[in-house]
């Protein structure tokens, strides 16, 4: 078991790093305080080929797998959660390249892999989080059409898409509750589809947070992932497994970036005229948050590798998910200890990485979701 | 003590004040101090290098030296150099210094030294200590070879009157023009009078603390009042947002300076700043964070804000200054 | 058109540098490696004038040991197309400049180029001496500082504008020649992924000290390192508020450090 990375990915590392260094880093302060997204940056990253890098050659990406893009997320997220986010304008695309049909592969992916469109997907609802089945959005045909009437919740890139992989009813009289739903592809700019950005996030606020509502949006039928109907919901967990794997990265990520801050930071910052690393709960607090990261970086490694092998493990992506949603919270919690009053303030960066921490227990799987997951399968 | 050969560079019809600080070394160091004047009417310029300790002075005057081009210079030189046949040569370390000595060192075979901070004898051998990793480390070098060539960091040692016999020799240098492969279409030099940052005495300095471009007039201001040897810089973070023209910037990717007196406000101090000034000989820091890394480095911090403590002080230099 | 880059890899600018005990080295340990920050702006350069001219090669020539692979990779993966990696400790270690440019041009001398693009220093040993060195060994024309370059169609001439104290020179200079590069000559690409993924593909010719027929001998040595004295934290000015800090601070400055 080889647990090196090639040079491949190590040089992926670097010039990850790097374009966070240099380009988060000077206005993350700036996007958080104005809940902007950071198009030039998503532009920039784009053009580097660093959005839909898991993407094959074949459709624009750059091949290099999920492994090699979480190497990526991690390296943005140490730098700023909010803005890491441009990699995931590819968003719901990973469910066209799961269940999509070769045309829809051809037609959609390409686009967020050249930085031509940012994608969403719309799944959550006002009433519908982790009960995804609860779905209420209502598709019916019409036509060549399918007509769309429903709300969406809290859709990453709403705001800024152009297209939304959309959870729809397609077969609300199937007995099979999960045989109900179909994902179909709405363009954002279709008559009837409003979004209606949410502001006052606690944290990721440069990311782009949105309410979406469907008003009699028409998409013709062929808008439908993949071949036949009642897909939907089986095609909504495959899609998770995957990002998944990318939250926690970000999760890992973060953790790392509030590490390094406060190491750092206590290096320099003195108290009782020594400086404060020298202290015994200083440094059990920075053990602490090493011990977790490493564990965190692993899982993260070890499911996305899975993913690349043709492997899913829902039960493992369902633990490295738990894990790094709570080594995140529990390092930024730290970082934020470890700076004293200077952390409280946002010209620190670790009071941002403390607002932006929380979300990792909750999008993309809830925490507790994840726990019941994981006892489901070792009970069965 | 082997004889000393300076070269002496002239800018805008004067010579520049690292040539007389290394021909006043020369002069310490003991032996025979000669001096190459290269140019075009520069003849008139001469005896000044004698108030330093110049014996003799070598004079190139041609309109063919009117603006510096290497190969011309080095060749012009290098005839000099072996008609004196020096023991040691000392150079200015400017931008036409680091230029010019490594090639002309290279071309009487011999390897030289750059960017000197101090210079001492060993014996009849000179050893030089120069900064390394932006002034994070010291390294002190020897050449082997004769001549030993160094070229000297301005403003290390300082200028002394010490009169030297001035003898003057005009020098016809059989110029291969062949091998003359660049001209020189034009030199613009700034209007300013204000001295370079790696020659100025003092420097003020300022970064992210002086909050946008405007402001930088509060420390141009206590500059100019500071007099003709002394300069504006400024940190990475205000050249990066664009407040000030990269030629201003003071920090390892930008100019190492070594003034008598820096003043920083507004600044930090990363380390990256740090290497670039920290050879200053007394440094103050102006800044409203108690906590800024700079004051663990400075002689001098005012904690406090910035614009509220930079026009006072202005006022004051300017009651002393009468 | 055709250019080499002579590339070095050195510690990154945030290394907090250590004199090993001998005093004739820093510590290598926990030193992060990349390519000099100066010679990226040569790699830069390089890589538009071959865009502009539409055709051409750019190697990269370094000399350093293994590690140096990972910064000439880098170089691949901005877009040069081959490189040349001298790797031989009788060359590398303990090389001064002089050395450095005589192992540089035995390794270039029969390679085709327009332009040798060196950075305007290395900053481990900020001694900024390599490209005019070369230019000596080579017979080519060298041109320091450079913040901008436009090559000539006919690529015999190039006209180039140089940084100099409080202002800039513009010079017109033969090809082939030697360019050291200045900051401000232009911005350095990041690798893009594709092109880290092509850089493992692309030749990368290693040279040992019998390939060369040069001594790599150094000309000047260093005796002993040591780190600067340390700056201890002066004194701060008190004051009631801030004009009798400022005033304070020029009492201090007149009497104390007698400065004004």
């Amino acid at each position: 078991m080889d647990f090196e990375l090639t040079d491949e990915q190590k040089m992926l590392v670097e010039t990850a790093g790097n374009f966070a260094k240099n380009e988060f880093a000077p206005v993350a302060q700036e996007l958080d305080r104005e809940e902007k997204y950071p198009m030039e940056i998503w532009e920039k990253a784009s053009k580097l080929g660093l959005v839909g890098a898991w993407l094959p050659e074949e459709y624009g990406g750059a091949g290099v797998g999920f492994l090699g893009n979480a190497l990526i997320t991690e390296q943005f997220a140490r730098v700023d959660l909010g803005i890491s986010l441009i990699v995931a304008a590819t968003f719901g695309c990973e469910a066209i390249y799961w269940g999509g049909t070769e045309e829809q592969k051809k037609k959609y992916l390409p686009l967020v892999a050249q930085g031509s469109a940012i994608s969403a997907g719309a799944f959550t609802e006002p009433d519908a989080g982790t009960d995804v089945a609860g779905a209420r959005t209502r598709a019916v045909i019409d036509g060549n059409d399918y007509v769309i009437n429903g709300n969406k919740m809290f859709i990453t890139n709403a705001d800024v898409c152009t297209f939304m992989v959309t959870l729809c009813v397609t077969n609300p009289e199937d007995e099979k509750r999960y045989k109900r739903y179909s994902l179909i592809i709405v363009g954002s700019d279709r008559k009837g589809v409003t979004t209606t950005k949410i502001h006052g996030k606690m944290g990721i606020r440069a990311s782009d947070t949105a309410e979406v509502s469907f008003e009699d949006v028409r998409v013709p039928r062929e808008n439908l992932v993949g071949t036949s109907e009642g897909q939907g919901f089986y095609q909504a967990m495959q899609f998770f497994d995957t990002t998944r794997i990318m939250v926690a990265a970000q999760g890992a990520g973060l953790a790392q970036g509030a590490l390094d801050k406060s190491i750092e930071y206590v290096k320099e910052r003195k108290a009782f005229g020594v400086p404060i690393a020298t202290f015994q709960i200083t440094q059990q607090k920075l053990a602490e948050m090493a011990i977790r990261i490493e564990a965190t970086r692993n899982l993260v490694y070890k499911s996305a590798s899975y993913l690349d092998n043709g492997k899913v493990d829902p039960t493992l992506n369902a633990i490295t998910k738990y894990y790094a949603g709570e080594t995140a919270v529990f390092c930024a919690n730290y970082a934020v200890e470890l700076h004293g009053g200077y952390g409280y303030i946002d010209e620190y960066d670790v009071q941002r990485f403390y607002r932006d921490a929380k979300i990792l227990q909750i999008y993309e799987g809830t925490k507790e979701a994840e726990v019941l997951t994981i006892a489901r399968r070792l009970l069965t | 003590m082997p004889g000393i050969l300076i070269y002496a560079e002239v800018q805008k019809g004067e010579i520049k004040k690292g040539s007389f600080e290394v021909t006043s070394k020369a002069k310490e160091l003991g032996g025979e101090v000669s001096a190459c004047i290269i140019g075009s009417g520069v003849e008139a310029l001469a005896p000044e290098l004698a108030k330093y300790g110049a014996d003799k002075i070598y004079v190139v005057d041609g309109p063919e030296f009117e603006k510096y081009e290497p190969e011309a210079y080095v060749q012009a030189f290098a005839q000099v150099a072996e008609e004196v046949k020096p023991g040691i040569i000392f150079t200015s370390a400017t931008a036409q210094g680091k230029d010019f000595t490594p090639a002309l060192a290279a071309r009487l075979k011999v390897g030289s030294i750059s960017d000197c901070v101090d210079l001492s004898m060993s014996g009849d051998k000179a050893v030089a200590k120069r900064p390394m990793y932006a002034g994070k480390a010291y390294a002190m070098v020897e050449a082997a070879g004769d001549p030993q060539v160094f070229s000297i960091r301005p403003n290390s040692f300082p200028v002394n009157e010490s009169a030297g016999a001035g003898a003057i020799e005009k020098v016809t240098v059989n110029l291969d023009s062949s091998k003359i492969k660049a001209v020189v279409k034009s030199v613009e030099i700034a209007a300013s009078e204000e001295p370079d940052q790696t020659e100025a005495e003092i420097i003020v300095s300022g970064g992210r603390g002086m909050k946008g471009p405007e402001n930088f007039k509060i420390i141009e201001d206590l500059a100019h009042t500071f007099g003709p040897a002394a300069t504006t810089g400024a940190s990475r973070a205000a050249v990066d947002a664009g407040w000030r023209d990269h030629a201003y910037q003071v920090g390892q990717t930008g100019k190492t300076v070594s003034p008598n007196l820096y003043i920083a406000c507004g600044i930090s101090g990363a380390i990256q700043h740090l290497a670039g000034m920290g050879t200053s000989k007394v440094i103050v820091a102006i800044n409203k964070d108690s906590e800024a890394p700079i004051f663990s480095k400075a002689d001098f911090g005012v904690v406090d804000d910035l614009f509220k403590v930079v026009p006072p002080l202005t006022e004051e230099v300017k009651k002393i200054k009468g | 058109m055709n250019t080499v880059v002579c590339m070095k890899q050195v510690p990154d600018t945030e290394t907090l540098i250590k004199i090993n005990p001998d005093g004739t080295g820093i510590v290598a340990e926990g030193v992060k490696w990349v390519m000099g920050p100066y010679d990226e702006y040569g790699v830069e350069e390089a890589l538009q004038q071959k865009e502009k001219f539409k055709a051409g090669k750019v190697t990269i020539a370094s000399l350093g040991p293994d590690r140096a692979i990972e910064a000439i990779r880098t170089g691949l993966a901005m877009g040069a197309d081959a490189a040349v990696h001298i790797n031989d400790a009788a060359f590398y270690e303990k090389a001064d400049p002089y050395a450095t440019a005589s192992v540089l041009a035995a390794a270039v001398k029969d390679l085709e180029y327009d332009v040798i693009f060196c950075g305007k220093q290395a900053i481990d040993d900020d001694s900024g001496q390599v490209p005019a060195i070369l230019g000596e060994l080579l017979g080519l024309p060298v041109i320091t500082q450079v913040i901008k370059l436009e090559v000539a169609d006919d690529k015999i001439k190039a006209t180039v504008t140089r940084e100099v104290e409080g202002g800039h020179a513009i010079i017109e200079v033969s090809l082939p020649a030697i360019l050291s590069a200045q900051k401000g000559l232009n911005e350095p690409r990041y690798a893009s992924l594709p092109g880290i993924m092509k850089a493992k593909k692309k030749p990368v010719d290693v040279k040992i000290a019998g390939d060369l027929g040069v001594s790599g001998e150094s000309m000047t040595v260093i005796k002993e390192m040591s780190l600067p004295p340390a700056r201890q934290a002066g004194k701060i000015i008190e004051g009631e508020d801030a004009e009798q800090k400022a005033a304070a601070l020029a009492k201090a400055l007149h009497e104390e450090a007698k400065l004004i």
